[in-house]
């Protein structure tokens, strides 16, 4: 029997930019065990020499002329940002530059 | 005028009986009447779908040549990308986006003149086989608005089985074109990964995904997979080559001499007796035509269903990963000091619903170092055994059929809480999607014990589509002919006028 933490989920919440309540990691890690065990079948199969497949069909680059073609206006682009400033995405501080 | 195919319908408007705006306005009627019930749409746009109508029949009384389906009315799964239109993908973290740019799919639905009624709902970012998931709240099964429509397509595939669009678009990853068809009675493909364009599709699971069409007959569907299907260099997956005339097939109806394999994994336990009984019947139906009926062995299905819920949350936990609150949608705790990490944080938080969270903690467990190979990697090796079983099966056999579902629509909430239960739902259209070949759902009947729908599914090899159009034509029309009807006109009234 698989099982996860609440600890560990927090640590994969963490990983992903998920800033979960204590009570839905308390519930994701319950119900975890159970998730991998289904999950962990997989293992059970003899896949010695088995080459993995990540794609249903052969992928090759695809090329193109570096043309010019039109594209979003800088009003366009921007229609969506939740935060907007000089004609660019106005974002949170990335660095700590406010210390 | 509503209960017809868009063939049909398509036949009307050539003769003039009928305008495509009378037909369009008909349709908006009928989301007015049903929809408070149905819940099929989340957006409903009268003004843009009305515009495009007036268009098609001003087009057609100047004497232009237009396409069979132009000025057919159409519903839009929620996570095609429509320039204009709010785009949710189902997601909190999506709510109010406008995008500026249609998705490949919707421009070739609007060249070919059809008329976009609206988006549709869907579980959030197409994770879940219900529509329960949505954070807009459930689509219902009109064959019994106790029951889901399945999922995650379910908002199009109810917009169908309601009456409220002859045809509609969905994306199937898992499942989700085929159980909903099944679980509504009505008919949906999963086209060959890399026939329709992935551009402006919102990504869940890149090497899974494909969008595809919805109709209540096997033509009908078809002629909505002709004008989708296609080669396209904005979407680096899809296939430079021949498309299989859809079309064609659909209107061969003849199955004679062909072989037709039941894969022995997808029956018996697990699966309702009613379920296996309509299967079983369609196959009696399929040899009566000529067809021959030959058992196939595909044991490596058994761990299908734990690779895929392996490989599929693997590759949203990183496709998701672009809804970080800084160029569009959501933005949460943006206050002064706070950090662009803490705001990603907590945005998606608030915009992402439990479904959606769980699946990406479990690609992010998946694909993290120490397990990497445990997890992802033996499901990436259990993906090419999937792909071996069908190559020798479809040495035997033309085409390879199943149940679509293990079960009929189940009740609201009856499985919200037991992913697992849910899971298993997909156990019999996972593979498909593995593969990434082509497959199809068409209604079988309903099951005794619940007199609701059963789906019978087809499975084709790649860019071998037009087998799935051909057989189903052929037991749709059998079917059809026994029944005195199509099985949808079997479903209960909904209210409003039909």
């Amino acid at each position: 029997m698989s099982s996860l933490s609440r600890d560990d989920v927090a640590k994969l919440a963490a990983l992903a930019r998920i800033e979960m309540s204590e009570e839905e990691l308390v519930s994701l890690a319950s119900q975890f065990g159970m998730i991998l065990d289904a999950v962990a079948r997989v293992q059970e199969v003899d896949l010695d020499g088995v080459a993995p497949t990540s794609h249903p069909q052969p992928i090759r680059n695809v090329f193109r002329e570096d043309v010019v073609h039109p594209s979003l206006t800088p009003t366009q682009a921007l229609s969506g940002a939740p935060a907007q400033e000089e004609q660019r995405f106005r974002v949170p501080q990335i660095l700590g530059e406010a210390e | 005028m509503i209960t017809q195919s868009a063939a049909a319908m398509s036949d009307a408007l050539a003769k003039g009986e009928v305008t495509s705006t009378e037909l369009t306005q008909a349709h908006l009627d009928r989301i007015g009447d049903v929809d408070s019930a149905v819940k099929a749409f989340l957006h409903v746009d009268a003004e843009g779908a009305l515009a495009q109508a007036a268009r098609v029949d001003a087009d057609r009384s100047s004497g232009k040549k237009l396409h069979p389906l132009a000025g057919i009315p159409l519903a839009l799964k929620d996570v095609l990308t429509q320039d204009g239109i709010p785009t949710t993908a189902g997601s909190k973290i999506l709510q109010g986006w406008k995008p500026q740019y249609d998705s490949t799919v919707v421009s070739k639905i609007k060249d070919a003149g059809i008329v976009i009624l609206g988006k549709t709902n869907m579980d959030e970012f197409a994770m879940g086989s219900s529509t329960e998931n949505s954070a807009y709240g459930p689509t219902f099964n009109p064959w019994d608005l106790a029951r889901t429509p399945g999922g995650s397509s379910g908002g199009s595939a109810a917009a169908v089985s309601a009456y409220e669009a002859p045809l509609a678009i969905g994306s199937d990853t898992g499942g989700s074109i085929r159980q909903p068809a099944a679980l509504t009675g009505i008919v949906g493909v999963r086209p060959t990964y890399g026939a329709v364009s992935r551009y402006g599709l919102i990504a869940y699971s890149s090497s899974l995904d494909q969008a595809g069409p919805f109709g209540r007959t096997v033509l009908d569907t078809a002629l909505l997979h002709d004008v989708m299907a296609g080669h396209d260099p904005k979407d680096a997956t899809s296939i430079n080559g021949t498309f299989p005339d859809v079309v064609a097939a659909a209107r061969k109806c003849d199955v004679k001499g062909m072989k037709i394999g039941v894969i022995k994994q997808l029956q018996g336990e697990g699966y309702q007796s009613g379920v296996q009984a309509r299967f079983d019947e369609s196959l009696q139906v399929l040899a009566s035509l000529g067809a021959q009926i030959v058992e196939v062995d595909c044991p490596s299905f058994e761990y299908a269903l734990a690779a895929y819920y392996l490989i599929a949350p693997s590759e949203c936990s990183s496709n998701l990963a672009r809804f970080d609150a800084m160029r569009y949608g959501l933005r949460v705790g943006d206050s002064d000091g706070a950090s662009a990490e803490s705001v990603m944080n907590a945005t998606r938080n608030a915009g992402f619903g439990h479904e959606v969270k769980r699946r990406i903690i479990l690609g992010t467990y998946a694909l993290s170092s120490g397990y990497y190979d445990a997890y992802y990697g033996s499901a990436q090796k259990i993906r090419t055994l999937i792909i071996q079983d069908y190559a020798k099966a479809f040495a035997q056999a033309d085409v390879l059929v199943s149940p679509t579902a293990p079960t009929t629509a189940f009740k609201i909430g009856e499985k919200s809480d037991d992913p697992i239960a849910m899971y298993l739902g997909d156990v019999a259209t996972i593979p498909v999607n593995l593969a990434g070949i082509c497959g199809m759902s068409l209604p079988a009947g309903l099951a005794d014990e619940d007199n609701l729908p059963v789906g019978f599914q087809i499975m084709a090899p790649a860019m071998e589509d037009a087998r799935l159009y051909q057989v189903g034509s052929a037991l749709e029309a059998a079917l059809v002919s026994q029944w005195g009807g199509h099985l949808i006109s079997k479903a209960p009234a909904l209210g409003g006028s039909k």
